[in-house]
């Protein structure tokens, strides 16, 4: 006794019947899809909401940037150097974070260890610059009660560093998941999560240093 | 049962990857997995350099520079979704897909709605200091 869904799945023109379990979804046909596809796409629900907030951030600081108060400027403010580095590490350990996704893959305890400590070590390095920048700008006297724009600032980049201060975290119970459990299914669908939530990150990053650090170093008069 | 199986506990949003046959298919796909990897990566440091390079470099029209690093930001955020997030035009990334437009429509409202509508209030507003002036 078989639902017209699977039938449909078994229809020849889905290739052979053992592939017919992958032949489906999106559309509707071959049954429910494999639970991993249907925890990535809730998560990615939830990263895509977390787009939209700071996306909100975005637009404040857009709309405020000009507001400086008679305070520091970007221009004045941003040492590209610092942000290279940030950069750099954060997409040094996106890649970490896909060389642990493949070694989960792998089943290899050494390696997702190793990639997952990679990753872990650039962000702190991340955090730590982006602490050492905002502590500078504070007592240079450019904290967030500054100006209308430096309360932007902090309020878009600082979301950013605490959403990576929690993957760290969650970083952290992965790693000890994996070596108390094992691979099990459950604790890789958690994976697949943090690793979406780590790229999306990056993702966000890119946002941040391209507009806020890059766009914001330039000469005002270059600035629309 | 093949759930238990399957190959990627990764960052694959979508597309089941097959386990390959168990013989010589399984280094092959993990090389090219890495493979995968390393290009997104190669990619995005050359954008991320592109553009670091063209706030400092004089051979670019200098006011064009906003837009240059807009274009190469939304590129490299297309290199990150592919290479790192695997979303692809599989049957079962639809849904993905799907979620991934009206994300970027909503963005999109929220960014360039403020910036419209604030800067239309700026416009039409009477300066600060007046409106003060005639509060008093």
């Amino acid at each position: 006794m078989s639902t017209p869904a699977l039938r449909v799945a078994h229809d020849p023109a889905f290739g052979p019947p053992e592939a017919a379990h992958r032949a489906i979804s999106g559309y509707g046909s071959g049954g429910p899809a494999p639970k991993r596809i249907i925890v990535g796409y809730g998560f990615w629900i939830f990263l895509l909401s977390d787009v939209i907030m700071f996306s909100a951030f975005f637009a404040a600081y857009a709309v405020l940037f000009k507001n400086t108060a008679g305070g520091p400027s970007a221009h004045q403010l941003f040492d590209l150097r610092n942000t290279a580095v940030q950069t750099a590490c954060l997409l040094a350990s996106s890649f970490t974070c896909g060389m642990a996704s493949l070694a989960v893959g792998q089943r290899s305890q050494k390696w997702t260890q190793l990639a997952l400590l990679v990753t872990g070590l650039l962000g702190v390095a991340f955090i730590v610059l982006e602490i050492r920048e905002f502590s500078g700008f504070i007592t240079r006297g450019a904290g967030p009660g500054r100006s209308a724009f430096l309360s932007s600032f902090f309020t878009l980049v600082g979301c950013h560093g605490v959403h990576v201060s929690a993957g760290l975290l969650w970083l952290g119970t992965m790693m000890a998941q994996f070596f108390a459990k094992g691979f099990r299914q459950d604790i890789r669908h958690r994976f697949l999560c943090f690793s979406l939530f780590w790229h999306a990150l990056d993702i966000i990053w890119v946002a941040i240093f391209s507009l806020v650090y890059l766009v914001g170093s330039l000469p005002p008069e270059l600035l629309p | 049962m093949s759930d238990e199986l399957d190959y990627d506990a990764g960052s694959y949003v979508g597309e089941d990857r097959a386990v390959g046959g168990g013989d010589p298919g399984e280094q092959r796909t993990l090389r090219r997995e890495v493979r995968g990897y390393l290009l997104g990566l190669a990619l995005a440091i050359g954008l991320t350099i592109a553009s670091f390079w063209v706030v400092g470099t004089n051979e670019v029209y200098r006011p064009g520079l906003a837009v240059a690093i807009l274009v190469l930001a939304v590129a490299q955020m297309g290199i990150h979704l592919i290479f790192f997030l695997h979303i692809t035009t599989a049957a079962d990334n639809a849904n993905n897909i799907l979620a991934l437009a009206f994300g970027v429509l909503i963005v999109f409202l929220v960014v360039f709605g403020s910036l419209w509508v604030m800067s239309h209030m700026n416009h039409n507003m009477m300066p600060m200091d007046q409106l003060m002036q005639m509060q008093r």
